[in-house]
């Protein structure tokens, strides 16, 4: 039986005297893959959410309660430019980073946390606004499922950042790596696909 | 020693060798010592949900409801499955594969020791949470470990905390917990193998945690999402699932089983894991089609997905959908076809210890070759539509989880229990432990075929006395099956305490966890591994690894 090894006779030969073999694993590159494994097992919540919104949507007899004629979709809309615009804001933020532009990057994430706030706040209103509540048949309580679980991340995502930002503050702190920035970043462009995809369920789709 | 790669957290942290038993009980971030935790919190509920089980069987000795009331027996066959499955067979396996995976793949410890000791400390608190129920007015839940609305919806008490407000957070903080134990597992197993491991020369047993733990990631967060409508129906009256408010109740049972049909690979794939790890030791052959084994894996991991309506088909369910789905469940017997004949053909000619953990392993192959049977028999629409929801389901499904997950699990508790404690077990107990289980089990279960096919339902405290030769039989063997455990803790405890010193190699098999000292010191090895053959390599004379030190241990084996 031949050894199909995939490390060469001299490499081996040469890691075996100079014992250099024990490989020091990369914990940032290790933490970014559990990270997006983590988030792709996440989505799956969302996407068993959607699932449930399609099949009531279209099997449900009475799908909008009685008194509501619909949702407004112009707010929402605006809502949905500044959370998508705040994906390129945290994209640059980050670029400024790599870049040891220290103040450029605080100056972008600030931006960016300014964006999830308004966007927070402009659900609240819209919340304030309609008048169904989450037991208003299956409409209500899977509009404020959705809508609500998905504010939740934004607010998890929001804290996130406040956490980087205050890390920034300490001098060299990102010097050797920033994988919290990475991966909140990551988590925000996540959030930001998912609400794309709730928008146009939710508000174009009715 | 060479440069570690575990990072040394600045916070001083317990990640010292478990000198005591005390540090069992402290959070400690070393995958053995939490493997260990895993093993024996969940052995404790086992026998919680076992005493259940004797009172299950126990109240059917007799066609009256004359052992506990009605609501005690609904509270019981609820909190057996749960126990069973949420707290016993789902941390078990985890606990193994946290001990086994990091040695067996050449690393340190797992890519995140934290988030590993946070999952394992999630496990006692949902247990915990889960036996409160206990002491509610209302007691636990009622509604079978499905929790199907609307009977799960009933709340008799009115009072918001009840049974199966519990049962649901206790439900919700396992999903937690193993989606933790998920993303450490993928990482650790695709990031942290030793140089020389690529994939095609890990273990099968790694193979089989690694297709798991995909089916954890992918289907778990259904399972969540149809809990958390579920809590919100029940606590502040919403309308997903309740018909009466226009919900719709057969979606709940699409996300439950969209999660629960995949769970049941979730539990047997370690165990396909554990018996082509332990057929090729004990029969010394190499496993055979050792890479259609290790794919198969994935294979089963992919098919999972698109089952899990084969238990809904008396649910209203389509005619087309019935018949896709049948086909598709019939195709997972392809995968665990090759399993099986691979393993046949491992055995077939070899030169056959019969110790205790391949007696147990050769009786779970038996039993799962049963199961199998009537899991084709079940997956076929005509069959399943008389057999629905009686006693042939449960002697299906018990087959699988006592006969092969438990039966694979104390093969795999010997099998590696002198190199857990360093200690070897008594082999006469053992064999006491594997002939009174297997009788036992077989007893217990097989009657219940039967009885599902003459129509007895699942889930009666009370039944027509015709039914009543075959349960008289089926408690009998239910009552050897309950004995059948104390031997194994009798076993376990005194030999781990006073054991004759067992060496690092006792079954002389090849495999890296067989290269570290027993029980493995805090870092597992020395230097790692460069390993240098495929694994399995009985009656070979390549050595497993290059390093030079370690080849004289494998040299003698053959």
């Amino acid at each position: 039986m031949t050894v199909n090894s995939s490390i060469s006779r001299e490499e081996l030969q040469e890691s075996l005297e100079t014992r250099t073999v024990e490989h020091t694993h990369d914990e940032a590159a290790n933490s970014m893959f559990g990270f997006i494994v983590f988030l792709l097992s996440e989505s799956i919540i969302f996407l068993s959410f959607f699932a449930g919104y399609i099949v009531y949507k279209t099997t449900t007899p009475d799908w909008l309660p009685p008194g509501v004629e619909g949702l407004e979709v112009r707010e929402p809309a605006i809502n949905t430019v500044i959370l998508v615009s705040s994906s390129f804001v945290i994209y640059f933020a980050e670029l400024a980073l790599k870049r040891h532009n220290m103040w450029g990057f605080r100056l972008l994430w600030l931006t960016t946390m300014a964006m999830g706030s308004y966007f927070l706040y402009g659900q609240a209103v819209e919340w304030n606004s309609l008048h169904f509540t989450v037991t208003s048949g299956v409409f209500g309580g899977m509009f404020y499922l959705l809508t609500g679980f998905h504010g939740l991340h934004v607010f998890t995502g929001v804290v996130l950042q406040l956490i980087m930002l205050v890390r920034s503050l300490i001098p060299g702190n990102y010097d050797k790596g920033h994988f919290g920035v990475d991966a909140t970043s990551l988590f925000w462009h996540f959030v930001d696909v998912i609400w794309i995809i709730l928008f146009l369920l939710i508000y174009i789709w009715q | 020693m060479t440069n570690t790669q575990i990072e040394k957290p600045k916070i001083a942290e317990p990640h010292h060798p478990p000198t005591t038993w005390k540090t069992y009980f402290t959070f400690s971030t070393d995958h053995k010592v939490i493997g260990i935790q895993y093993i024996v919190t969940s052995f404790l509920f086992f026998l919680i949900g076992g005493i259940f089980a004797m009172i299950i069987r126990g109240e059917l000795i007799t066609p009256e409801a004359d052992l506990v009331d009605r609501t005690v027996y609904n509270a019981m066959f609820t909190m057996h499955g749960t126990i069973m499955l949420f707290l016993w067979t789902f941390p078990v396996l985890v606990g193994l594969a946290n001990y086994l995976v990091p040695l067996m793949i050449g690393a340190r410890d797992m890519a995140f020791p934290r988030l590993n000791a946070v999952a394992f400390w999630m496990v006692p608190v949902f247990g915990i949470i889960l036996m409160a129920s206990f002491f509610l007015p209302g007691g636990p839940a009622q509604a079978g470990w499905w929790s199907y609305p609307p009977v799960s919806l009933q709340n008799p008490t009115g009072n918001l905390i009840n049974g199966q407000f519990l049962w649901l957070i206790a439900v919700a903080i396992s999903g937690v917990s193993s989606i933790m134990g998920g993303v450490n597992f993928v990482t650790t197993i695709v990031k942290m193998r030793a140089p020389g491991m690529t994939f095609f020369r890990m273990p099968a047993y790694v193979w089989a945690v690694f297709s798991a733990q995909i089916i954890q990631l992918f289907g778990l967060p259904a399972l969540t999402a149809g809990a958390v409508m579920l809590l919100l129906d029940l606590s502040i009256g919403t309308a997903f699932f309740d018909p009466a408010k226009g919900g719709n109740a057969v979606l709940f049972q699409h996300f439950f089983w969209f999660y629960s049909h995949p769970a049941v690979y979730v539990i047997i794939l370690p165990v396909f894991g554990i018996f082509s790890e332990i057929f090729p030791v004990y029969s010394r052959k190499p496993l055979f089609g050792y890479k259609v084994v290790a794919v198969s894996s994935l294979l089963i991991a992919g098919v999972s997905g698109f089952v899990w309506v084969h238990h809904m088909f008396a649910s209203g369910t389509p005619a087309w959908m019935r018949i896709v789905f049948m086909i598709s469940t019939m195709f997972v017997s392809v995968p665990t076809g090759i399993k099986v004949f691979a393993w046949v053909a491992t055995i077939w000619g070899g030169k056959l210890r019969l110790t205790t953990p391949m007696l147990f392993a050769l009786g779970g192959l038996i039993m799962f070759v049963f199961a199998g049977i009537t899991g084709i028999m079940l997956s076929s629409v005509p069959i399943d539509i008389h057999v629905n929801n009686t006693y042939f389901v449960v002697g299906h499904f018990h087959y699988v989880l006592y006969g092969t997950v438990t039966m694979g699990m104390f093969a795999a508790f010997y099998h590696w229990f002198p190199k857990m404690t360093g200690r070897m077990y008594y082999e006469g107990l053992g064999k006491l432990h594997f002939w009174l289980s297997f009788i036992g089990t077989n007893l217990n279960f097989l009657p219940m075929h039967p009885l599902g096919l003459q129509g007895m339902l699942r889930r009666v405290a009370s039944y027509d006395p015709e039914y009543a030769f075959w349960n008289v039989i089926a408690s009998i063997g239910g009552f050897l099956l309950g004995m059948s455990t104390l031997p194994f803790i009798l076993n376990m405890i005194g030999s781990w305490v006073q054991g004759e010193k067992a060496p690092d190699n006792p079954w002389r098999a090849i495999g890296l966890e067989w290269l570290v000292a027993s029980p493995p010191p805090v870092e597992n090895f020395e230097e790692i591994p460069v390993v240098i053959s495929e694994p399995y390599g009985y009656g070979k004379s390549e050595p497993l690894t290059a390093n030079l030190e370690k080849q004289e241990l494998i040299k003698d084996l053959n």
